[in-house]
């Protein structure tokens, strides 16, 4: 448990290694992890959002979706980058390509299933009311779909960090991640400390996304969902 | 014989003997309430009776039901099912020995017709061919073709079959009691009537002690050997035969949930051939609109308001006129039966007896 | 490591020499020839292990998920706490979680495995909760009311009923795990991740990542299909309700 103490250390000292000077300040590695991922959950997002919410909309594609969701959780990140690596060697290009495989399908299977399990007597009555498909879409189903576009969102962020750290073993170097598949220099301290940082990091970004998703969540969903009780509150189904 | 895990001697594999069931000064407060659902309920229903528990919401019939059968709690008071109080054991054993049938009915969607209806059989660990026989019998008792409905799951079935199934479930293991809330409530109007009268002929046959809770007065008179009529606070207001009740409402209560109609619902429990007819005259006998004896007074009386003064010919099963009705006789009866004061007539109290069907032991 | 990690820019040449294939030696897309030569060596231990990794943290996690389940079932003060707690643990990363197990646990499959199940808690309870809220309110009422005790009624109406929600959250957890168990390797060395962290090493050497990464991809389908195919055959009522209207 000492190791413990170590790696706190560690962090305190902002990823200094004596002995070895030049090496990457931690905050610099825990920034640049967070640039990495926020460029491939965006680019993720304007793919996958848009075509999983018209997708819902429309009432189609359920199995591609659904599908799509299966295969996109059987993707071992690792293979995915190294399959990046062998064929187009790992820059951040690539990288950002793997996080974006990665990234699409939760997003777009839980738009989808977002904007469908909308309550289809709600979306007539719109209609009826004289809404025109892209007013159903905006004032109906995208704020009554918030919360399962958010848990998406939320399990690809979370697939994108992993992966970021994980680009690492790949090769990959600027994230976090570098520390931890570089023991012979950090020391198993070092490995220990970067971890602990990794899962912060993680943590506050789940963190700052579900007060986001409660930001942009509408009133009334919310006092619905509260009655539904806890798993229907912040922890919306993702799948 | 061996004896299995029930309260009751083992009869033929039929219908082994029904029990008595009798509240005594049963209350029930639920914690926090500062009314009590129930107050001071006593009654008495008698082996092979069907008790209609009926009221307004709030009355307490469904919780007095569900006491019963320990489903709620007992607040006060004692209930004895065949002389034992149900306290006496575990819920789950004394649940199993009463058939239990709610409104929406709750079949097991998991499984087949045949596996809900042996579940309390399968629960008191009856062998499994005397099971399948008995399940068998009972799909057959409740109108249902045991080769084709047994397979089949609940999602298949229409609303009435899903009832007949509910029914022959609570009947599997033979209960002395049945316990029925509201069992025809989510059926539509029309096959409601055909469930009624089903479950009426079954009951002719397997004289079970029934209570039998249900917000509908018109389904009251017609199923009840005797109703009660409760309250507010499960008071009880009246509890009597269904033409006493509607003869002789004990108060303003009553005579108001009976409805302002009473008058016209009594002639629905007196049929044609329980009424002293008149003589039938071969003349008016040949042109006159003919019904059944078997046919309430309240049928014949909506035809002769539509016959111009034209008599109505009785007619037996065979089809052989019994006797004349016309209108000026029929209110002289019904007058010479008002006039009847204390007593019963006769002629009410046979039609009373046929109406409990108490026919001996 | 630190070579690579060092001179980020330019491209390392591997060395495929040691191969005695010409399709390996010139690291060929796939070559048929190596994966015959190094499937009882290297791929078939690898895929068993990963198998068995799999298995042992899905059963683990699924006795504690439905144990908590359970928990929340009844007393619903317990649902809250449980799912912050297996949330927690699933938005740990998974590179994160295995070197902070390491550090008490040791490098072994004590930390692996523990590191696993936690990333199938969330999902597992989630599911198992839910199917279990399923079950129409009537239908317990009744089987209550023909006398089955809690523990009957539990195994005999509510469980079977929800096992749709549960082989579903079952599924998940499957195939999230086998991708997961690709990263063991780092602290334990066992699983497909081995291959892959081999055939990096060199290279990377194509004909092994593809064997490999591709196995992995086709052992969590194989999972998949055949968790849906027990499903369909476990719950024969689910599928009657698709085919007949009411």
């Amino acid at each position: 448990m000492s190791e413990f103490g170590e790696a706190f250390e560690f962090i305190l000292r902002d990823g200094e290694v004596p002995g070895y000077p030049g090496l990457p300040s931690l905050v610099h590695l825990a920034l640049e992890t967070l640039k990495v991922g926020a460029i491939g959950v965006a680019i993720s997002i304007v793919l996958a959002l848009p075509l999983g919410v018209w997708l819902g909309h429309i009432h189609r594609g359920s199995f591609f979706t659904i599908n799509i969701g299966n295969i996109g959780r059987a993707l071992p990140s690792i293979a995915v980058l190294a399959i990046g690596d062998a064929f187009f060697g790992l820059g951040l290009g690539v990288v950002e390509l793997a996080l974006v495989v990665l990234a699409f399908a939760p997003i777009v299977t839980n738009a989808y299933l977002g904007v469908v399990e909308v309550d289809p007597e709600l979306v007539d009555a719109a209609r009826g009311m004289g809404m025109s498909e892209w007013e159903v879409l905006r004032r109906v189903e995208l704020p009554l779909a918030v919360p399962l576009i958010f848990a998406g969102i939320r399990t690809a962020a979370l697939f994108v960090i992993s992966t970021a750290t994980i680009a690492s073993l790949a090769g990959f170097s600027g994230t976090l991640g570098d520390v931890i598949a570089n023991e012979t220099s950090y020391h198993f301290s070092g490995v220990l400390g970067a971890a602990i940082c990794v899962a912060a990091l993680a943590l506050t970004v789940e963190g700052a996304l579900a007060l986001l998703q409660r930001a942009l969540t509408p009133r009334g969903v919310k006092l619905e969902n509260r009655s539904r009780g806890a798993l229907a509150d912040t922890f919306a189904v993702s799948t | 014989m061996t004896r299995y895990d029930t309260a009751q001697p083992e009869g033929q594999s039929a219908y082994a003997e029904a029990a008595e069931l009798e509240l005594r000064h049963v209350s029930k407060l639920y914690p926090g309430q500062r009314e009590p659902a129930i107050a001071d309920l006593s009654l008495t229903v008698g082996a092979g009776e069907v008790c209609v528990l009926v009221g307004p919401s709030g009355s307490g019939k469904t919780t007095a039901m569900r006491l019963i059968n320990r489903m709620v709690p007992l607040s006060g008071g004692e209930i004895l099912l065949g002389g034992r109080s149900v306290l006496d054991r575990e819920p789950r054993e004394l649940r199993r020995e009463i058939g239990y049938v709610i409104q929406q009915i709750g079949l097991f969607p998991h499984q087949t017709v045949t596996e809900n209806v042996a579940t309390v059989p399968r629960l008191l660990g009856w062998p499994k061919e005397r099971t399948r026989a008995r399940v068998r019998e009972l799909l057959t008792l409740t109108g249902l073709d045991a080769d084709e409905m047994g397979p089949r799951y609940p999602a298949q079935l229409s609303g009435g079959q899903r009832q007949r199934v509910g029914v022959a479930r609570a009947l599997a293991a033979d209960p002395p009691l049945m316990l029925m809330d509201e069992p025809f409530g989510a059926i539509d109007p029309i096959n409601r009537a055909n469930l009624q009268d089903e479950f009426l002929a079954l009951q002719a046959k397997v004289r079970k002690t029934v209570v039998f809770v249900t917000h509908d007065i018109d389904e009251a008179i017609k199923m009840g050997d005797r109703i009660a009529i409760l309250r507010e606070g499960g008071v009880l207001a009246q509890y009597a035969t269904p033409k006493e009740i509607l003869a002789r409402p004990a108060d303003e209560f009553v005579a108001q949930f009976v409805g302002a109609d009473r008058g016209i619902k009594r002639l629905s429990l007196t049929t044609l051939g329980e009424l002293e007819l008149l003589a039938p005259d071969g003349r008016a006998v040949d042109g006159a609109r003919r019904l059944s004896e078997r046919a309430s007074v309240k049928d014949a009386l909506s035809v002769l308001l539509t016959a111009h003064g034209e008599p109505l010919a009785v007619v037996d099963a065979e089809g052989s006129v019994t006797g004349l009705l016309t209108l000026s006789h029929l209110e002289r009866l019904i007058t010479e039966e008002a006039d009847g004061a204390a007593g019963e007539e006769p002629a009410a109290s046979a039609s009373a007896l046929a109406a409990t069907g108490e026919s001996g032991p | 490591m630190i070579g690579r990690l060092a001179a980020a820019g330019g491209p390392v040449i591997p060395n495929f020499s040691q191969h005695s294939s010409s399709c390996a030696v010139h690291n060929r897309l796939f070559c048929l020839d190596w994966v015959k030569a190094n499937w009882s060596p290297v791929l078939w231990p690898a895929l068993r292990q990963h198998v068995v990794l799999t298995m042992i943290a899905v059963a683990i996690g699924f006795v504690i998920a439905l144990s908590l389940a359970l928990l929340a079932h009844h007393h619903r003060w317990a649902e809250r706490p449980t799912l912050i707690v297996t949330t927690f643990l699933y938005t740990i990363p998974s590179l994160a979680l295995f070197e902070l197990l390491v550090a008490p646990v040791g490098e072994n499959i004590y930390a692996a495995e523990i590191a696993l199940v936690s990333y199938t808690l969330l999902i597992l309870f989630r599911n198992t909760l839910t199917g279990l809220r399923s079950v129409p309110a009537e239908v317990l009422e009744a089987a209550e009311g023909m006398g089955m005790s809690r523990r009957q009624a539990l195994l005999q109406v509510e469980l079977p009923l929800a096992l749709p929600s549960i082989v579903a959250g079952l599924r998940i957890a499957v195939v999230t795990i086998i991708a997961l168990a690709t990263i063991v390797y780092t602290i334990y060395n066992r699983g497909l991740g081995v291959p892959i962290h081999d055939a990096l090493g060199e290279g990377p050497f194509k004909t092994e990542l593809i064997a490999a990464g591709g196995m992995a991809i086709l052992l969590a389908l194989l999972a998949d299909g055949l968790l849906v195919a027990m499903q369909r055959a476990l719950t024969p009522w689910s599928r009657i309700r698709e085919r007949t209207r009411p």
